[in-house]
């Protein structure tokens, strides 16, 4: 057992945890930030991913060892203006249907658009390509980004 | 009118809407939501009938303790079944109410009155709300990240679980090796049960890792019959089967007939984002369950039966999870976590699915085979059509078998193992021969659907079950067809359909599509239609495809018709929805099995749609607000993947009547 300060959304967490126990899982267990979603535990869905300072991560494949003191960003974060439109433009698009591979796609939405790559359909659908979902909404994610960054 | 099931077992108002407190009205659905925006739908119907804002109106999930009994929320029904048993409750409690608050009533005379069949609902031009986009009830709250699905409850002294499941579908353990392992102090327990293995936690990282290392030292039985994919066909043509003639007309001799074709899809698997995933926990001989079950009074009955206790000794209660396509793992995860938390009286036990057990354990949607046989006559009309499919059945849903069809019963010393998958009753639209009576007018067919009675790996509901290769094999036999005589395919088609909403659709879509704009070589424009189970919504979709290594998708035009709309922005939702995912199971998905191991366990090795292959799709509603709401979840499977189908044969003059529609399946065609 490590003990680890961790900078989430903004607020100083402590927690004693295994150096090789993956972010998600001191997230949704120890912290209670539910948020993000376990999904495959192989890094191949996206469901789980979210910032370490300001880059996407899968936090399944990300071993608390390797956290530091990078700055994490999950889909609680209420101070992150971008990722506060993502999520306003994924509501009025009705982007979605079981949501459950939200949380990931929006917080690497919101990586590329604060990158300032240009957006298009294709670099979004391929930039989104880490990202899986199954019911079938791509395009209104798709459409909800593209309002999101424009 | 006949009376929707779901009223004769729950007849009164009370049964149905709870006026317990001030303007607020609890909508008491047995439906369930898993995503499709059946609540959002329903609360639009009740707050409409009952002349109330929809903030006023909200659906409670549904529980074994007090929602009517409404079965499974399967084959798009919902609507009808639910919406309409809720539009009669609603219809009545507004006439008794009549100048009375509808609170006032629940506290002088009460709501347990009789729901009355006759009563005068609103009339379509009278809707205020029904009909209009309405914003879904629960998707803000997960697209905030706040607590939504089941994995997210997190209550005080919550332990965790997972289960080590065999490393074949037929294995039994020999030897758990459990003292090679070292536990850290978060270990609770390791249960073993015959061939049923789980580790509780104090945390879900922790019973993982056990699990792991416990896979790795148990030692288990490798007997059986080591069923592999490579077998696929064979097994197909020859199990055993009971045959049941669906449709005869005429007179035919099907192997009189002039053409002939055959076709098949492989296992699939609903491959949902989120693993299934469960709560239980039991009190002396009281077990209550929270669970992402489709029916929570049928996995009840199931759970009764595999622990010998009486239904009235169990409660299970609704609570979200990840998308839902059919029967998945959610009833066997539901049971797993009850056999664990026996193990810890008094504590709440959540048990979710690895990806792996994900992907290997839930029930498959079945493969299936097709053949068809048609004569054409002189003027180019088809008189004569056969049509036969194959395949293990599409129900092994709870409470339907002879015995438990929960996962773990099967592994259990004491359990048994689970019988092969049945059909739901025709009159649901049956199973394997679902949309397998073609809509067209054909003066003699006949039609045959043949169940498996062997079942190598368990198969049962996925997503407009036999109606995506039975529509995928009818439409793509009429194109080979309409092609062999140099016709139109849609003139082919117009000229053998007399129904005029399918011919409405048909229609529509050409004009949309632009049907029969000259194209770039290499790509094609294909359609494919039906009228789901022949009695539900009518959809058809236009295909335009780019193939050179592989098939890409560009376009997909979509013309449907679900009768009333209750909710555009939903419907729309669904049906593009359903059109992508049955691309995704045409053009890609395959479930692969070796020697009993299913082997597709990784999204690696079970590759779905990604977002860069997602063509432009474009919906077009034809709205009769003055005819019965349809539900719109399943209609655009078949016509999809037959579009799809078609617009590769236009685009490169090879027919590909084996799903998927990959790269090895096309040159295969083209060498065959």
């Amino acid at each position: 057992m490590t003990q680890y300060s961790l900078n989430i959304n903004g607020d100083y967490f402590t927690v004693d945890c295994q150096n090789e126990a993956p972010l998600l899982w001191v997230l949704r267990d120890q912290l209670q930030l539910t948020g993000t979603r376990f999904g495959c535990g192989t890094g191949l869905c996206g469901a789980c991913t979210v910032l370490l300072n300001g880059a996407p991560v899968y936090s399944c494949d990300t071993p608390m060892w390797s956290v530091g003191d990078k700055v994490i960003q999950t889909i609680e974060n209420q101070m992150n203006p971008t990722l506060r439109k993502v999520k306003a433009c994924v509501s009025s698009n009705q982007a979605g249907q079981c949501g459950f591979c939200l949380s990931g796609i929006m917080m690497r939405a919101t990586a590329m658009i604060d990158s300032g790559v240009e957006l298009t359909r294709e670099s979004v659908a391929e930039n989104l390509d880490g990202n899986l979902c199954r019911c079938g909404a791509h395009n209104r994610i798709i459409d909800a980004v593209l309002q999101a960054g424009s | 009118m006949s009376i929707p099931d779901s009223l004769i077992k729950a007849p009164n108002v009370s049964d149905w809407l709870d006026f317990a407190r001030n303007d607020y009205v609890g909508i008491k659905t047995g439906k369930v939501e898993f995503g499709q925006g059946i609540l959002t739908a329903l609360r639009q119907i009740v707050a409409d009938e009952l002349n109330l804002p929809l903030e006023n109106c909200h659906p409670v999930p549904a529980s074994t303790t007090f929602s009517p009994n409404e079965g499974f929320t399967a084959g798009s029904l919902s609507v009808q079944e639910s919406g309409s048993a809720l539009r009669l409750a609603s219809a009545t409690a507004r006439v008794h109410a009549g100048s009375h608050s509808y609170w006032s009533v629940a506290t002088t005379s009460g709501w347990d009155i009789p729901i009355d069949l006759d009563v005068f609902v609103k009339r379509a031009e009278d809707y205020l709300l029904v009909g209009h986009n309405a914003h879904r009830i629960d998707l803000d709250q997960k697209i905030q990240g706040k607590p939504s699905y089941i994995h997210d409850v997190r209550v005080d002294g919550l332990l965790y679980a997972r289960v080590l499941r065999p490393p074949t579908v037929e294995s039994r353990l020999v030897d758990l090796n459990e003292n090679e392992v070292t536990l850290a102090p978060e270990i609770v327990k390791i249960i073993v049960d015959g061939s049923f293995v789980a580790v509780i936690a104090q945390d879900e990282f922790s019973a993982q890792q056990v699990v792991t290392k416990l896979a790795e030292v148990s030692v288990w039985s490798t007997a059986g019959r080591g069923f592999s994919d490579e077998n696929l066909a064979d097994f197909l043509a020859t199990a055993p089967a009971e045959s049941h003639v669906l449709h005869e007309q005429g007179v035919i001799d099907p192997g009189a007939l002039s053409f002939k074709a055959s076709y098949s899809r492989p296992y699939i698997s609903h491959a949902s984002i989120g693993t299934v995933t469960a709560i239980a926990q039991w009190d002396d001989d009281r077990l209550q369950v929270w669970s992402q079950t489709q029916g929570v009074y049928p996995l009840r009955s199931d759970m009764a039966r595999a622990f010998r206790i009486d239904v009235d000794r169990i409660m299970v209660t609704h609570v979200e999870g990840a998308g839902c396509y059919g029967h998945n793992g959610a009833d066997d995860v539901a049971f797993d976590a009850a056999l664990v938390a026996r193990h810890v009286p008094g504590r709440r036990v959540l048990v979710s699915w690895s990806r792996e057990d994900e992907l290997s354990w839930a029930p498959f949607g079945p493969a299936m085979s097709v053949d068809l046989a048609a004569t054409v006559n002189d003027a180019g009309q088809i008189t004569h059509w056969s049509h036969t499919v194959r395949g293990n059945g599409h129900s092994s849903r709870p409470s339907t078998l002879s015995s438990p069809s929960l996962l773990a019963y099967s592994h259990l010393s004491n359990g048994a193992p689970i019988p092969p998958a049945g059909d739901p009753p025709i009159q649901r639209g049956g199973g394997t021969g679902r949309n397998s009576v073609p809509l067209y007018d054909f003066e003699n067919s006949l039609i045959t659907a043949e169940r498996l009675l062997d079942m190598p790996i368990r198969t049962s509901a996925m997503r407009a079950l036999g109606a995506h290769i039975n529509v995928f094999a009818i439409e793509s036999f009429l194109d080979e067809l309409a092609l062999g005589l140099g016709e139109d395919p849609i003139e082919f088609r117009l000229r053998h359909l007399s129904d005029p909403r399918g011919r409405d659709v048909i229609m529509k879509v050409a004009e949309i599509s632009g049907w029969g704009k000259k194209l770039p070589d290499g790509c094609g424009q294909g359609i494919g239609f039906a009228r789901y189970k022949n009695k539900s919504a009518w959809c058809a979709v236009v295909a335009q495809v780019e193939v050179e290594t592989r098939v890409k998708v560009a376009h997909l035009w979509i013309a449907v018709d679900v009768g009333l709309v209750i909710n555009p922005d939903g419907v729309i939702n669904q049906i593009e929805g359903g059109a992508l995912q049955s691309m995704s199971w045409t053009t890609k998905e395959q479930v692969r099995i070796s020697q009993g191991r299913v082997t597709s366990n990784n999204w690696e090795d079970y590759p779905i749609l990604k977002f860069s292959e997602v063509p432009i799709v474009q919906t077009e509603i034809i709205s009769r607000p003055e005819m019965p709401a349809l539900g719109a979840g399943e209609a655009a499977i078949g016509p999809t993947g037959a579009a799809i189908a078609n617009a590769v044969a236009r685009a490169i003059d090879v027919r590909v009547r084996n799903m998927p529609l990959t790269r090895e399946n096309i040159i295969a065609a083209m060498e065959s």
